[in-house]
């Protein structure tokens, strides 16, 4: 039988909440994060978001930095939930445990590249903001958080658009099967840009409102910011170590939907396939899946595909589900690790969250989010999907041990 | 883990996208210290509606991988996966000087939409309708490698016979004025080809798309064997990469004396190549050696072009003579390691051998 890969440690930060204690509060109290726009410097100050409510001076401080060297919003935003997740896993007492850093963006440092791009490519000047040149790339963040976390025995970054960090979790199971590393830290980070939320008003699937995930009358997603980071690492070491397990990695799968750039199949055939994958990797039946944290971002085509696909998959008897996208927006290659961290909350917390902002069911089926928080709620096995751009579908299984 | 190449497309800035072509007559370049892919004439690939939607990187990539595809005789891989260091660069680059100069109106959605560093992967699955695992990753000078690592272990897991492996970067105008800046490109222009007698620092930029069918199955018509891949990250300093080039090496059974030539990613910097060197005096000092930035230039997925070459090398027998470092192997070539590094952060290391 293949290794068992064990979580032990959670980090994040969000829209509702700067660690898991405040994420946890404000899930369990229906606190949404979105609101109108403080921070990013944009004209749509119209459209709703999800920021983390901190200006990036107040984000250095809380990642313990002196002096700005060129840390951008999302190397920030990845060290301060890396690194709860590290510490809450036991940080470095990790007996000579080879430790691998995954992280997942799909923006990089384009948050800072945005703000001065115009001076980088006018070779006539020069200033501050040249530190901040070599933090365009996706790798940048990754090899900060890696550093300030002293890992160094692996190191990769990827970007699969929306379900990045999904992929991220995936490697990091894979890896730790495969005996190249003994532990790893995958999460994924994202920061609000100008460039994203104006990339995805072109696409017009923002919603003027806060975003309706399964609802009758959604007209798009909120987009959102933050961190989510997991320390996976064998169960038998864990347990011999006496470890606080949140759940097991049970089952996770890659799949690609082949239809279009930017939006999925009305049927749903890659999430399907990466559901249905995940799930015979975990061992499960699809009845044994308690609670589904859906991607649910709200767009009309996201939401009809995704549901869809359950409805095949659970052949119409959908387990219970909500989309945590109605508290942090949708925080793009970071999503997939916030929901993973809230996965191993609903299991280890026995609890599910609700659907935000939902008040009638969509025509195409009749499928209804779960509205009020859940506790006590028998959850044993929760299944996340992450849909992306380029029809990147991965699904992960969360399992109680 | 190994897996065998069967099949390769390398768009470059040499002639590489034709099998009968090695490196016979190089290209140099004189172009401010960068270099561009020569183009395939696209249409005989990509149908005219299509091309002119796309960027110059995702014409590179989807050729590249269609290139692949037909040399491999394989219709449908199991899986589809790049690396990449930059994305699709000119499309980013694109989105956002129109959002910077119209302050946020007016924009259109195509170039976002191909900006993102997983539109070749996606485009390569829409194409071949292959709905199997696909991802991209993103890490400089791992990208290609950690690409390379995940295929390998797909195939280990026998979760694929097929992987379609690319790694790609493109270069741009902007994109080599903005990494002058970090001091990545040499402050005097120099032909490509003299890239190791200029003794300062900086390199040249340079881009490709290579595209590898790798494969569990054995066959006469294989390139070569992909044996090993070790990555390192901020060595310490030289004895570390040599320690850890040397455990590598035994891992795989092999010594020094086993490897009949070296590819090294020397870029002609002086800052950054004496660790090559030191390498080539201390476990190489009996070994053939070759070098390629000199070819295609320095950028995030170089080490791409140094497997295209390195396949080549095995499958042919020949070491071109543009390549070449110093004396030439004394025998067949059965084993070649690639060692790279991308400015002394990200190391890797390759084994290609004979089938």
């Amino acid at each position: 039988m293949a290794q068992r890969i064990a979580i032990t440690g959670l980090g994040i930060i969000s829209a509702i909440g700067d660690n898991v204690q405040q994420n946890l509060s404000s899930l369990r109290t229906k606190k949404s994060g979105i609101g109108s726009i403080q921070y990013l410097q944009t004209i749509h100050k119209e459209l709703p978001i999800a920021e983390v409510k901190h200006s990036d001076a107040e984000l250095l401080k809380l990642a313990g930095i002196k002096e700005d060297s060129g840390y951008t919003r999302t190397a920030l935003l990845g060290m301060i939930a890396a690194r709860e997740a590290f510490e809450n896993s036991g940080g470095n007492n990790n007996g000579g445990k080879r430790t691998a850093l995954i992280s997942a963006t799909t923006v990089g440092g384009m948050g800072s590249t945005e703000k001065f791009y115009l001076d980088y490519i006018d070779l006539s000047k020069s200033g501050d903001f040249e530190k901040y040149v070599d933090a365009h790339d996706c790798g940048d963040s990754a090899e900060k958080i890696a550093d300030s976390l002293g890992i160094k025995d692996f190191i990769t970054s990827i970007n699969t658009a929306c379900s990045s960090s999904a992929n991220a979790l995936m490697l990091g199971a894979r890896l730790i099967r495969h005996g190249i590393v003994d532990r790893v830290v995958a999460g994924g980070v994202d920061p609000l840009t100008k460039f994203t939320i104006n990339g995805f008003n072109t696409l017009m699937i923002l919603d003027k409102e806060y975003c309706k995930p399964f609802d009758k009358n959604r007209t798009g997603l909120t987009l959102g910011e933050g961190a989510g980071f997991v320390v996976l690492e064998k169960l038998e070491d864990a347990q011999r170590e006496s470890k606080t397990v949140y759940c097991e990695l049970a089952g996770y799968a890659n799949t690609c939907d082949a239809y279009h750039q930017t939006a999925s199949s009305p049927e749903g055939t890659g999430a399907f396939l990466s559901m249905s994958k995940a799930l015979a990797l975990s061992g499960l039946k699809p009845e044994n899946i308690d609670y589904v944290n859906v991607h649910g971002t709200a767009t009309q085509i996201n939401d009809l595909s995704e549901g869809n696909a359950m409805i095949r998959l659970f052949e119409g008897n959908v387990p219970k589900f909500s989309s945590t996208k109605s508290y942090t927006g949708h925080t793009l290659g970071a999503a997939g690790g916030i929901e993973a961290v809230f996965s191993a909350l609903a299991i280890h917390h026995n609890i599910i969250f609700p659907n935000l902002n939902f008040s009638e069911k969509m025509e195409e089926f009749n499928l209804v989010p779960v509205t009020e928080v859940i506790e006590n709620a028998g959850v044993k096995n929760v299944l996340s999907n992450s849909f992306g751009f380029g029809g990147n579908n991965t699904s992960l299984v969360f399992s109680k041990i | 883990m190994k897996a065998y190449i069967r099949g390769i497309g390398n768009i470059s800035p040499q002639k590489t996208f034709t099998k009968e072509e090695f490196l016979e007559n190089v290209v140099s370049y004189n172009n401010n210290n960068m270099l561009f892919c020569i183009d395939p004439v696209y249409k005989e690939y990509i149908n005219p509606l299509q091309l002119r939607r796309m960027s110059r990187t995702l014409r590179m990539g989807v050729t590249a991988a269609k290139i692949c595809l037909q040399d491999s005789g394989v219709e449908m891989p199991d899986a589809v996966i790049t690396g990449t260091g930059f994305g699709c660069i000119e499309d980013t680059e694109k989105f956002l000087l129109a959002l910077l100069h119209n302050n946020e109106q007016q924009l259109t959605p195509t170039a976002f939409m191909q900006s993102t560093h997983n539109t070749i992967s996606g485009q390569v699955a829409i194409m071949l309708k292959c709905k199997e695992y696909n991802s991209t990753y993103v890490n400089r000078g791992f990208s290609f490698e950690t690409a390379l690592l995940d295929s390998l272990m797909l195939i280990e897991e026998k979760n694929a016979h097929n992987v379609l492996l690319g790694g790609f970067d493109e270069n741009t105008l902007n994109l080599h004025a903005t990494t002058s800046r970090l001091g990545h490109w040499k402050k005097e222009n120099i032909n490509s080809l003299e890239l190791l007698n200029s003794k300062t620092p900086g390199s040249v930029s340079g881009e490709g798309a290579a595209f590898f069918m790798l494969t569990d199955k054995p066959d006469e018509n294989n390139y070569a064997l992909l044996k090993g891949l070790s990555m390192l990250y901020k060595p310490e300093n030289k004895s570390e990469v040599e320690q850890h080039l040397s455990n590598f090496l035994k891992s795989n059974n092999l010594s020094p004396n086993n490897i009949d030539l070296v590819v090294y990613g020397i870029n002609g910097d002086v800052r950054t190549d004496h660790v090559y060197y030191h390498l080539r005096d201390t476990l190489f000092s009996e070994n053939a050696g070759a070098y390629f930035k000199h070819l295609c230039g320095d950028y995030y997925t170089a080490s791409a072009f140094a497997l295209w070459l390195s396949a080549n090398a095995i499958k042919k027998q020949v070491i071109p003579e543009a390549v070449k470092l110093g004396k030439a192997p004394s025998g067949d070539l059965k084993n070649i390691l690639i060692v790279n590094h991308y400015r002394d952060i990200n190391y890797s290391f390759m084994l290609v051998s004979q089938c």
